[in-house]
């Protein structure tokens, strides 16, 4: 079953549009969304929640279209936007008390036990919460109303190395069961590297990949070799940089001669964001 | 079972569970009907994902060194010495095939391999 199921979204705006977005996630995996900043992830993920409107395009959570069950799949859904900029001076017990209003399935164990658990007092004010501890707040409200499926933006950005390795391992724990399934966004590769099954790559508006992750990072190669050889790739490559060592280049798997004598390595998920971000700019 | 997972290594964290395990089976190190961790339980605990460990775990079942018991979970195969030296010589061989290759790039003959072979063996 799909946890997730994104098809053919378009949003223009005056100078950016998300362009055909289409992916799915199934039910019980983590996926991590992947682009530059400005490539679209945000506007994808506010067009998941209906907090923009699409121009055309179909959501389906859990099996339902949200078009049509909005306020049904809200309560299935837990969202954190990293940061809260809203009723900054309330006090945090304040805005949970308004929040878990909205949840019928709130749950007050889970939510001290994430409190605790994040080091987060109660009767500090919105305005003095660092913003490492705002991250922590906003994804506390989104894990305690029972959510099938957690769509995060960020999350992970602004948080300590060690806070960011407690909540990939709440992540880990969620999904444990397979019940429970994660779309996050994210520019710090290497929570994906450890904890993600799947990746969506996202650029200019459009999705360029979205795969399992080693099928994803194996679909590319990197390859290196001397000035001359590029020649024999060049056209080929998704971008290059040349440097006194000779040239390395982005290909993709599929268009690599077997016969070729270039070294060829697996590329990360950064390496293959850096190339795609710099073809674009041979563009410009 | 013992298992280190190294991310700045070439090889698929995959392939790293599987050699590894398997190499673990085929030493005798883990008796047949040993049980492996549930698949969500080892991601949790390797810090590697869901797929990660189900690749391994299927590679593993592919290779016969474990069955899967619907419901119950993954188990170490039984096998008949014979069994295990033919497991054994095939994996083996998967890795004289890469390392093989790393000998032909620098046009070294069978003999020479050998010879080499011979110092350090």
């Amino acid at each position: 079953m799909l946890a997730l199921d994104i098809r053919n979204l378009n949003k223009k705006y005056p100078h950016f549009q998300i362009k055909d977005v289409s992916f799915q996630l199934e039910k019980g995996y983590i996926m991590g969304f992947i682009g530059a900043n400005g490539a679209g992830k945000t506007t994808t993920i506010k067009s998941i929640l209906n907090m923009v409107q699409v121009d055309s395009g179909e959501i389906y959570i859990l099996g339902k279209n949200i078009a049509d069950h909005e306020i049904e799949l809200k309560q299935e859904i837990g969202c954190a936007f990293g940061d809260i900029d809203f009723y900054t001076r309330s006090k945090i017990k304040t805005l949970t008390d308004i929040t878990k209003k909205f949840y019928k399935n709130w749950n007050d164990e889970t939510y001290y036990n994430y409190l605790k658990r994040f080091k987060l007092d109660e009767n500090k004010k919105i305005a003095e919460l660092s913003r490492g501890m705002k991250v922590k707040y906003s994804l506390a409200l989104a894990l305690s109303h029972g959510a099938k499926l957690l769509i995060l933006d960020e999350p992970t950005s602004g948080l300590d190395p060690v806070s960011r390795d407690d909540l990939l391992d709440i992540f880990q724990e969620l999904i444990i069961g397979g019940e429970i399934s994660i779309l996050f966004s994210t520019h710090i590769t290497s929570d994906l590297e450890r904890c993600a099954d799947y990746i969506t790559f996202i650029e200019h508006g459009q999705i360029i990949a979205s795969s399992e992750k080693n099928e994803l990072k194996e679909s590319y190669r990197l390859l290196s070799g001397s000035e001359a050889q590029l020649n024999e790739v060049r056209e080929h490559l998704i971008s290059y940089k040349i440097n006194s060592f000779g040239f390395t280049g982005l290909i993709h798997a599929k268009d690599i001669d077997p016969s070729s004598s270039l070294r060829a390595t697996t590329p990360s998920l950064d390496e293959i964001m850096i190339y795609f971000a710099k073809k674009e700019d041979v563009y410009v | 079972m013992i298992v280190t997972i190294s991310n700045t290594s070439e090889k698929p964290i995959y392939q790293q569970l599987y050699e590894q395990i398997s190499a673990q089976i085929l030493k005798g190190e883990l008796e047949s009907g040993y049980c492996l961790p549930p698949i969500r339980q080892a991601a949790l605990e390797l810090h590697v994902s869901v797929i990660t460990v189900k690749k391994a775990w299927e590679e593993l079942e592919r290779s016969g060194l474990i069955n899967t018991v619907t419901g119950k979970g993954c188990f170490v195969a039984e096998f008949s010495p014979d069994e295990m030296l033919r497991i054994r010589n095939e994996t083996v061989l998967k890795q004289m095939e890469s390392d093989t290759a790393y000998y032909k790039s620098f046009g070294l003959t069978l003999d020479e391999v050998i010879g080499l072979l011979n110092k350090i063996y």
